[in-house]
């Protein structure tokens, strides 16, 4: 695979996008945010040190989703009044991209659907259903978030955002949504809550004393 | 430096957090990498906020009662389902039903990579925790989850009125909330509803013993008292199937039956009437009877005799005896039939039959000896003998017809007084206890 590979406008340090799709990405040496332009990076911001976390994913842990191998290219740290989660961002061995997120150690894995309509959040409450992919969801909780960080690559510019509402809804089946009103038009993830040892990771870190 | 090498100065390894009170300044140990919400000091019992750096205090509480002490204590670890999980925490919980308080035990268990699971303990019954990742729905009296029902059996406000170490959430003490279980042995089905948020958690039964080997436990478990809710039948047979097998042997039984009853002959061999007289039997009485052929295989014999007596007896010593080898049988049967009034009006007793069968009888000539005695009061009497080749013989039938049954009857029986004791316990307790359901309630 071509690796495009540019240098940190800031520190010159190497940059290489491991998802041929990425927009943000994050230096790891000085912690600017980039985002690609059609020429080259250009700094945006930089990112305050993450808080310690407890998640035992990291950038370039590898792991399985059915018959498909993904790799860890990029992360969002979320905040709520419960504590935070982190939304990984994978890609997948086809090209694809996906969020894997990790709610203390409640696992997740969801992509962007290209559903129409979706309602705005002022119309959302808990309990009220809607069918995608023919599946009837439940609105399970309502979120307001706080955008904590981020480090990576990332489909998306998200380095200006602040705060964001997310509208999380639940199948009987174990499938799994989220409408995120980050932006003016809202977008819909759709996925299923997956098991730790089903994903069968790899590169994961390691815990002091484990 | 390639793509997939991170930072040389990436992050350090995570480590477990050793800080003091801000109270009382006592140690306290942070032991879940940062998941935890809240840590209550375990000397001066402050709930801290133990996402704050400086463990700001949240809440003060009074241990109402005496020391609670875990079970297994904070910082033990233990294998659970093939996983390693530390007790980062602890809470007593209670509810009051009927004006008795039941307490029951929670453990916060955890493991940086599989995360957070609790275990329950309710007078020596444990049950495996972890919270349903598939929301159950909701069906009259029962709840569907993964597929299977689980049955209503208990709503109740629990709240939380002790607390020791670390919570993934914000734990206080006074908190209430509304619990409702659904059981389906050895799992139940719990949805703990907090404000307007249910969270649903499914838990496995288990047993102080296996707690005890996970955790390499000092001692032995406390004895479990009573039933609980998921607790699994000890009656592990399907009882059900039991009495599925009981019919389809019965029904076979019964064919076996009606194919030998009509695979024997019944052949009729002797029919004979003697006369009793008591005043021509003094001394010998004994006399033999016409010789008669049994002709076939190896079979039974059957020798009927029929007397009309009236409150009197007949006693007949009878020898079948083998004309061509000499062999006998000797065997004495009894007619005698006695009836009439007293306070409680009539009653009667003895019949005027008896049968008997002789098993394994060689064919042959034979004869029978008769040597009749009887009531001394009973002047004459006739009496009537017959006897019959190759009748089949149904008592062994019974005898595996009961073999089967009893215990068909005692696994019912148990498993049914096994669910009371279950139901008993419950919302729903059985009919006939429903005036007494909380009797047998624990009180400490």
């Amino acid at each position: 695979m071509t690796q495009p590979v540019a240098n940190c406008p800031n520190c010159g340090a190497k940059i290489v996008f491991r998802w041929s799709s990425s927009v943000q990405t994050v230096c790891e040496f000085c912690k600017s945010i980039l985002v690609r332009t059609d020429v080259d990076l250009k700094k945006v911001g930089q990112v305050a040190d993450l808080p310690p976390d407890s998640s035992p994913i990291q950038i370039n842990t590898e792991g399985k989703y059915g018959n498909k191998a993904f790799v860890v290219v990029g992360r969002i740290l979320y905040e709520y009044d419960q504590g935070g989660w982190n939304e990984w961002h994978v890609m997948m061995n086809d090209g694809t991209s996906a969020w894997l997120s990790d709610a203390q150690s409640e696992y997740a894995l969801s992509a962007s659907s290209k559903a129409q309509n979706l309602p705005a959040v002022a119309q959302v409450h808990v309990g009220q259903q809607f069918d995608w992919s023919d599946q009837r969801y439940t609105v399970s909780v309502i979120t307001p978030a706080h955008y904590r960080g981020v480090e990576g690559e990332l489909p998306f510019q998200y380095w200006d955002k602040t705060d964001v509402t997310f509208v999380d809804l639940r199948t009987e089946s174990g499938k799994f949504a989220t409408l995120d009103y980050s932006d003016p038009e809202p977008a819909l993830y759709l996925g299923e809550s997956v098991e730790f040892d089903d994903l069968k990771l790899k590169n994961l870190r390691s815990f002091e004393g484990w | 430096m390639s793509a997939g090498t991170p930072p040389l100065s990436g992050p350090p390894k995570p480590q477990a957090k050793a800080l003091n009170c801000p109270k009382c300044g006592a140690a306290i140990m942070l032991r879940s990498f940062g998941q935890a919400e809240t840590v209550v000091c375990g000397s001066c019992r402050s709930i801290l906020d133990a996402k704050d750096p400086n463990l700001a205090i949240l809440q003060q509480f009074e241990a109402a009662t005496r020391e609670v002490k875990p079970l297994i204590p904070l910082g033990t670890r233990g294998k659970l389902r093939g996983t390693d999980y530390e007790v980062i925490g602890f809470q007593r919980r209670s509810t009051r039903v009927d004006g008795i308080t039941y307490y029951w035990h929670e453990y916060v268990l955890f493991n940086p990579y599989k995360g957070i699971r609790y275990l329950s303990e309710y007078n020596g019954h444990w049950n495996d925790i972890t919270i349903c990742k598939q929301l159950p729905t909701d069906e009259v009296g029962a709840a569907n989850y993964l597929g299977e029902t689980y049955k209503h059996f208990q709503t109740s406000d629990a709240s939380t009125d002790f607390v020791l170490g670390e919570f993934p959430w914000q734990v206080r003490v006074g908190e209430r909330a509304a619990v409702t279980d659904y059981v389906h042995p050895p799992r139940v089905l719990s949805g703990e509803k907090l404000d307007k948020e249910v969270t649903w958690s499914i838990g496995e039964y288990m047993y102080g013993r296996e707690i005890w080997d996970a955790f390499k436990l000092p001692g032995a478990p406390p004895e479990a008292t009573g039933v609980y809710g998921n607790q699994p039948s000890p009656v592990t047979t399907n009882v059900t199937g039991i009495w599925v097998a009981f019919a389809a042997f019965a029904v076979f039984l019964l064919a076996l039956m009606a194919g030998f009853d009509m695979r024997a002959k019944k052949e009729p061999v002797l029919h004979e009437t003697y006369q009793y007289n008591r005043a021509e039997s003094k001394g010998e009485t004994s006399f033999v009877t016409d010789v008669f052929e049994l002709t076939g295989h190896t079979s039974t014999v059957e020798v009927k005799t029929y007397a009309p007596v009236s409150n009197h007896w007949i006693y007949l010593n009878y020898a079948l005896i083998n004309q061509d080898t000499g062999q006998a049988w000797d065997f004495g049967r009894e007619v005698s039939y006695y009836s009439g009034y007293d306070s409680d009006g009539s009653w009667s007793e003895g019949k005027h039959n008896d049968a008997v069968v002789i098993p394994s009888v060689p064919p042959g000539h034979y004869y029978l000896r008769i040597e009749p005695e009887a009531d001394p009061s009973l002047p004459s009497i006739p009496y009537t003998i017959d006897v019959t080749h190759d009748v089949p013989v149904f008592g062994i039938y019974g005898i595996a017809f009961l073999a089967l049954l009893v215990p068909a009857v005692v696994i019912s029986w148990r498993s049914y007084t096994f669910e009371r004791s279950r139901w008993s316990e419950s919302d729903h307790p059985p009919m006939e206890l429903s005036n007494m359901s909380s009797s047998s309630g624990d009180d400490k």
